[in-house]
């Protein structure tokens, strides 16, 4: 806890905010530094697995990092984020800093260079705060699956900030930074955003590069930012979209993201399919979310109860074949050859690969492993793989028929609100389900935000300080729709008027 | 050939061999397949390599455009179906040269589908990645007890273009000549420096027998990586009779993937079936299709050449040519060589066939194979100079060949050379006449004896011609002279 | 569904080693994923393509021009064995 106001008085200004009155020669971003700083070095949630050290090594300008400032360096003057520290998730290669993906695998790797979203969020003038918690190599739905430990709810320290980019939202939720870097691969984003009460995006697969992030699943990881408000939402995404040479997968953005300004929703068409609002949600979840749709309609929205995604709720199963399957591969280049951690010496080669790789993933890992190995296995690949890319067709094809019948698709964000450390360890599928209604945007590859739209169960007492827990709502939009989709979020955030700042240390 | 018997039995039973080949094409691009560091031609070990070829986390492959472009031009010099849509994909196993634990690879939708080049159709052509080389260490420093290796990623990532035929192949002499003609059809297309010992061409084969005039296909066995043309000769022969031995003896063949050992000719399994690879192969998601699109078409059949197999035809029908088969596709299949002769174009065919043999058996060794004959010294005027003198019997064959030991050290114009060095032929059979009668006057003896039945006493005569005439005679005139004044 | 065979099988594709304590649970698990898994065999998805980009580009090629190579000491300044010029590995031949 910082005891000062004026330390106080700088965390409380959204990242926005803080780039503005940077901007006006209000506030000096060392400052601001040097107070989020002092949070993250006191960070008791285990957000963080590395901050930057004030001055010296790793600090310095001498880290072949390219142009982008290096972690902890004051920016140039001028830039439009002036200097607002930046949290980003351990997946994003950032030289000369440990970036690990929460796996021991990866112990002590220091890339020889940045990932293309984080310089250029750098190049805009972000400066890097440090690298946060996660579940090892993004798979998770609790970030209990880190080889960092579990990263703590700042709501309630008994539960789970959501996964797999927990260590950024809870950073944010708690003041430890104004705002973070995530990647959300079937709703690592949204999915934690929703349960620690901040705004998490993922935006339209390609918009932002991949290159530098430690892949998961190639064809559905996308970074995205989890803030205190969409503005901030808004700000961030506009310093990282854009065409990467180096990531074949990129597209340009067909416009400049702007700041959402709208206080209306007429004539918005909001769709509610059933598939993605009744089976399996928790009352608490449903009774804000029936909240946030009448605040949408008072702001001049229609609710479409009829539209349709008959496939969405096959693309759990969908999700949980492709991703395993791409992530198989992708963790094969952890052998211990060029990087990481290597076991088993003395053994021959296939001893020295098994042992390290034995030694260097945890348990959940291994499970995707396996469960992605088996279904692209001789003989399976047709019944698992083929027959996983046909239901995302199917998923793709169902978004594409309801986007002709309303402009956005809504629904809660996860089934539940945060749950209880180890409550749903034990069996994968009942974690697995966390991501039910964030996977089929993101097969789909389109974008999706989530908001918090109120806290569930404040009646019933059930976080320890009585105030409940927060909801997420979703807002999914067709491929490119990020600026209508921030606004729309934007006039509804206003109207609901949730405390982002509520859990902060 | 070789052919199985059946031991103790009194039905022979004759074998046919179906042999299927696979050629790794390494493209002489600039720079690797999927990243921007340049292909590596014996610097220090990792010394170019980048996050995207040493697998680092994080990096992404981006295709090269130019190994795109060859592999095109490979499809149309092969007659395949160039594919509008290709896409990569992952070919997944562990090994220590492979930094991402899969190679980046095409599996059912290559660039290239089916085609023909010769006696052999093509079944595909498509474009991947190529391994980094393993170097073996250790105490012993033999390659089977030793236990260390350094691996070097300069080669990881060179793009490779895989041919892979029918089984269309019948021998092994066939396989030799069929490979050399696709060597030097690679070549002409500049895509590959098809250096076989360097390792950018590489063959396996795929190798059966079956009872001759029988339609099914025996068991097959894969040999891997031989690196010259005569390896690849004997090893797909002593595996033919490998197999046949194993038929003859009622026994099977076993699929498996060998090894043959030039230095010993002995064949050895590396791996057999139970234990091969399950590479679950799957749509590399870092890439997005290939489209080839008109323009990429346009560019490269304008990049096409006229290919060996299309010029020897021209040179042996062409009525300016009219060469001899074995002429025109030696000149064919050396390019500098029928590049030379195409320089200037022949009056007649005799002045042709004159030239391409001047070109063949008198040019070509004087200036090795290290520089292309038009880099030489020799311009292609002083060919056609000489030539012509040769035709009109100007210069003999041997004045021709000290012309063209000058002018292979010197270069410059072919007429002064020949003024300067006096090598016009002794003009008139008068003179020449004189001569010889001169050396038959000195060799008495060798006269003697070619009047008494043995024509190879003409030795000393031609000799002497040769040195009062400065080896411009032309030796089949001098023989018909000798032979006139003796009356044999 | 997946039995201990099966998951040693794929174990041994994937270079892991499974401690004999981690078999059975593994095995359970799996067993357990493919099943809720197998709900989607329940779709008709015959004439259905596979979605394998839902980017609907193609080409995306890099031009043939070369870039600087990672000086060698930073290729291999993260390997955790090393000789002087190249990375350490367990010979495949051992």
């Amino acid at each position: 806890m910082v005891d000062a106001t004026g330390p106080y008085e700088l965390i409380a200004l959204s990242a926005a905010a803080a780039a503005r009155a940077i901007a006006a020669g209000e506030i000096d971003p060392t400052e601001l530094i040097g107070a989020y700083r002092a949070r993250a070095m006191a960070d008791e949630l285990n957000c963080f697995t590395w901050v930057a050290p004030e001055r010296g090594p790793g600090s310095g300008g001498d880290i072949a990092a390219g142009s982008s400032p290096a972690p902890g360096e004051s920016p140039l003057p001028g830039t439009p984020l002036g200097g607002v520290p930046l949290a980003v998730k351990d997946l994003f290669c950032t030289a000369g800093v440990p970036s690990q993906s929460g796996s021991r695998i990866l112990e002590g790797y220091e890339p020889p260079y940045t990932a293309t979203a984080v310089a250029r969020l750098q190049g805009a003038g972000a400066t890097l705060l440090g690298k946060t918690n996660q579940d090892e190599f993004a798979m998770g739905s609790s970030n209990e699956n880190s080889a960092f430990g579990p990263v703590l709810n700042p709501w309630d320290r008994a539960r789970v900030p959501g996964g797999s980019s927990g260590g950024s939202a809870a950073a944010v939720a708690a003041g430890l930074a104004p705002w973070a870097v995530g990647t959300d691969t079937g709703g690592s984003i949204r999915q934690p955003a929703a349960m620690c009460g901040i705004v998490g995006l993922k935006p339209t697969y390609g918009a932002v590069s991949r290159y530098g992030m430690i892949a998961f699943a190639s064809s559905l990881d996308q970074a995205g930012p989890l803030t205190r408000n969409v503005t901030d939402a808004a700000l961030m995404l506009r310093h990282m979209i854009g065409r990467d040479e180096r990531d074949a997968t990129s597209l340009r953005f067909p416009e400049q993201i702007e700041l959402p300004r709208a206080d209306r929703l007429d004539g918005v068409r909001l769709g509610v399919p059933a598939e993605l609002s009744s089976e399996g949600i928790e009352t608490g979840v449903l009774e804000r979310f029936h909240s946030a749709l009448a605040l949408a309609q008072e702001l001049g929205a229609t609710i479409n109860t009829d539209v349709m995604l008959p496939h969405a709720p096959h693309g759990l199963a969908a999700y949980y074949v492709i991703a395993p399957a791409e992530a198989s591969s992708n963790l094969a280049r952890f052998d211990g050859v060029r990087y990481g951690l290597r076991a088993g010496d003395g053994q021959d080669l296939v001893g020295m690969y098994t042992r390290t790789r034995h030694d260097g993933f945890g348990p959940e890992v291994k499970r995707r492993i396996m469960l992605g190995t088996y279904a692209l296995s001789a003989g399976y690949y047709d019944a698992y793989y083929g027959r996983a890319q046909r239901v995302r067709t199917k998923i793709v094809e169902d978004f594409r028929a309801a986007f002709e019948e309303v402009d956005f698709i809504v629904s809660p964000t996860t089934p539940g609100v945060a749950f209880e450390l180890g409550e749903k360890t034990t069996d994968p599928w009942s974690m697995y389900l966390n991501d039910a209604l964030t996977v089929p945007m993101s097969l789909a590859g389109i974008p999706a935000i989530s908001i918090p739209c109120g806290l569930s169960g404040s009646s019933e007492g059930k976080g320890p300080v009585g105030r409940g827990l927060p909801v997420g709502l979703q807002i999914a939009g067709p491929a490119f729709s990020e600026n209508r989709l921030l606004d729309a979020a934007y006039a509804l955030e206003q109207a609901i008027g949730f405390d982002s700042t509520a859990a902060h240390v | 050939m070789d052919v199985g018997r059946g031991s103790g039995r009194d039905d022979v039973v004759e074998y046919e061999p179906v042999i299927g080949l696979e050629i790794h094409v390494q493209l002489s691009t600039r720079t690797k397949m999927f990243c921007g560091c340049e292909l590596s031609f014996g610097e220090p070990p990792n010394t170019r390599t980048c996050p995207v070829c040493l697998g680092l986390p994080g990096a992404l492959p981006v295709a090269n455009a130019k190994a795109i472009h060859f592999g095109l031009m490979i499809g149309m010099a092969l007659e395949s179906e160039l594919a509008p849509r290709s896409i990569f994909h992952r070919k997944n196993y562990f090994y220590p040269d492979l930094p991402k634990g899969y190679q980046i690879s095409q599996y059912d939708e290559p660039l290239c589908r089916g085609g023909r080049l010769a006696d052999v159709r093509v079944h595909r052509v498509h474009l991947e990645e190529d391994a980094a080389k393993l170097v073996h260490v250790g105490e012993s420093g033999r390659i089977h007890a030793s236990d260390a290796s350094i691996v070097d990623f300069n080669r990881g990532g060179t793009p490779l273009a895989e041919i892979v035929t029918e089984p269309d192949v019948r021998s092994a002499e066939q396989a030799g000549e069929w490979l050399r003609l696709l060597r030097v059809t690679l070549g002409r297309l500049g895509v590959s420096d098809v250096n076989m010992e360097e390792g950018s061409l590489r063959c396996d084969a795929n190798i059966s027998v079956r009872p001759a005039g029988s339609d099914e296909m025996g068991t097959k066995t894969e040999l891997k990586n031989m690196n010259s043309f005569r390896f690849i000769e004997r090893g797909i022969k002593a595996e033919v009779i490998r197999q046949e031995k194993l038929l003859a003896r009622g026994e099977k063949v076993v699929q498996e993937t060998l090894h043959f050992d030039p230095s010993s000719g002995r064949i050895t399994t590396l791996r057999s079936k139970e234990e091969a690879h399950d590479y679950r192969y799957f749509p590399e998601p870092d890439l997005v299709p290939i489209a080839v699109s008109e323009e990429m078409l346009d560019t490269a059949r304008a990049s096409m050449p006229e290919l060996p197999l299309a010029r020897a035809e021209r040179f042996e029908h062409d009525p300016s040519y009219m060469l001899d088969t074995e002429v025109a596709k030696t000149l064919a299949f050396r390019t500098d060589l029928g590049d030379f002769l195409e320089l200037r174009r022949p009056e007649s065919p005799d002045e042709a066939r004159v030239r391409a043999n001047l070109i063949i058996n008198e040019l070509a060794p004087r200036v090795g194979t290290d520089v292309p004959l038009a880099d030489s010294m020799v311009t292609p005027d002083a060919v056609v100079t000489i030539s012509g003198a040769l035709m009109r019997k100007e210069i003999s064959i041997g004045g021709a060949r000290q012309a063209f030991d000058i002018l292979v050290e010197e270069g410059g114009d072919a007429d002064a050379i020949i003024e300067r060095e006096g090598l016009m032929s002794a003009e008139g059979g008068d003179e020449l006449a004189a001569v010889v009668e001169a050396a038959i006057a000195a060799n008495e003896d060798a006269a003697q004896k070619i009047k008494a039945g043995n024509p190879k006493a003409i030795g000393p005569i031609v000799g002497y011609v040769m040195r009062e005439t400065q080896g411009r005679a032309d030796g089949g005139e001098v023989t018909r002279l000798v032979h006139e004044q003796l009356g044999v | 569904m997946i039995d201990r065979d099966e998951v040693l099988h794929v174990a041994r594709l994937a270079r892991l080693r499974l401690s004999e304590q981690e078999i059975e649970p593994m095995a359970a698990e799996l067993s357990s994923v493919l099943d809720n898994i197998a709900k989607i065999e329940e779709l008709n998805l015959d004439g259905v393509p596979p979605t394998s980009h839902v980017v609907e580009v193609t080409g995306r090629l890099r031009a043939d021009e070369p870039h600087e190579p990672l000086p060698r000491e930073v290729a291999l300044a993260q390997a955790p064995a090393v000789s002087d010029d190249g990375f350490l590995v367990p010979s495949p031949q051992a």
